[in-house]
């Protein structure tokens, strides 16, 4: 049965990413590319690791989309705003996405129903991850911090609106 | 499954990189760049799990971390670009004749 629910899931993850890379419409795309990113979390938790399935639907799914569909925003003009808003309610635009989502929330329910955390290899827990994270990992998670500090100025340097004179 | 997972990666990896080669759209090059760094976290979790060992989510983490230090400065290299150009295409760049 988890051979199953695996080969829907990455079935799924196929199609959400295949549509990202043709479509013609960059929202249209983020929402596949959501999509995307919650079937590969199905196939982590299918593959033994809940806290990374938590970790991708929280910053890949949540935080990092975010800021993608923040820059859409922040580029569109504001006169085409309106008549771009009314082609992208049409049913055509959030069927597609829904669907998928739908079959993904499907599987979830039933993984849920059926108490399964996994298949036949075993599940390694949040609690190993941290100690293996703050044990060995140790000085990785200091060179992340390295890495994450420039990422800061850079994005903020990069952003600063110069003063008009 | 962990064939499978691999494999699964591997495809998505193809899929990402085939979308950075034909996409001028720059936003469409940092989704590739995404998809092909998910895909290569999903290789290091199926090696994990296949030894039952946390060292493949640790560095699915380190991977988290590095996509979402990327993604920040690439969007405000974004930005700069569409104030500076009024334009997505990254052919448009080209005085660097690179």
């Amino acid at each position: 049965m988890t051979t199953v629910l695996f080969l829907v899931a990455a079935a799924v993850a196929v199609i959400a990413t295949l549509r990202v890379i043709t479509q013609l419409h960059i929202v249209h795309a983020l929402l596949y590319l959501i999509v995307s990113f919650l079937a590969v979390a199905v196939v982590f938790y299918l593959l033994g690791a809940p806290f990374i399935a938590a970790l991708e639907v929280i910053v890949y799914a949540g935080a990092i989309m975010v800021l993608f569909v923040f820059v859409v925003m922040m580029l569109n003009q504001g006169l085409r705003e309106v008549e771009q808003e009314r082609r992208w309610l049409v049913r055509g635009m959030w069927t597609g996405p829904s669907l998928l989502a739908a079959v993904l929330l499907v599987e979830v329910l039933y993984l849920v129903w059926h108490r399964t955390p996994s298949g036949e290899s075993s599940v390694v827990g949040p609690r190993e991850v941290g100690l293996a994270l703050y044990g060995p990992y140790l000085i990785a998670v200091e060179l992340g911090s390295l890495l994450l500090l420039p990422g800061i100025i850079g994005a903020y340097h990069l952003g600063r609106r110069e003063p008009k004179e | 499954m962990v064939q499978g997972a691999l494999g699964l990666a591997a495809i998505l990896f193809a899929l990402g990189l085939i979308g950075l080669l034909v996409r001028r759209n720059i936003m469409y090059v940092l989704m590739s760049i995404e998809i092909m760094m998910n895909a290569a976290g999903l290789a290091f979790v199926a090696a994990g799990a296949s030894w039952g060992q946390p060292d493949g989510q640790v560095m699915f983490v380190f991977i988290l971390t590095l996509a979402a230090a990327e993604v920040s400065v690439g969007l405000g290299l974004v930005l700069l670009m569409y104030e500076r150009f009024r334009t997505m295409d990254i052919d448009a760049l080209s005085t660097m004749r690179g």
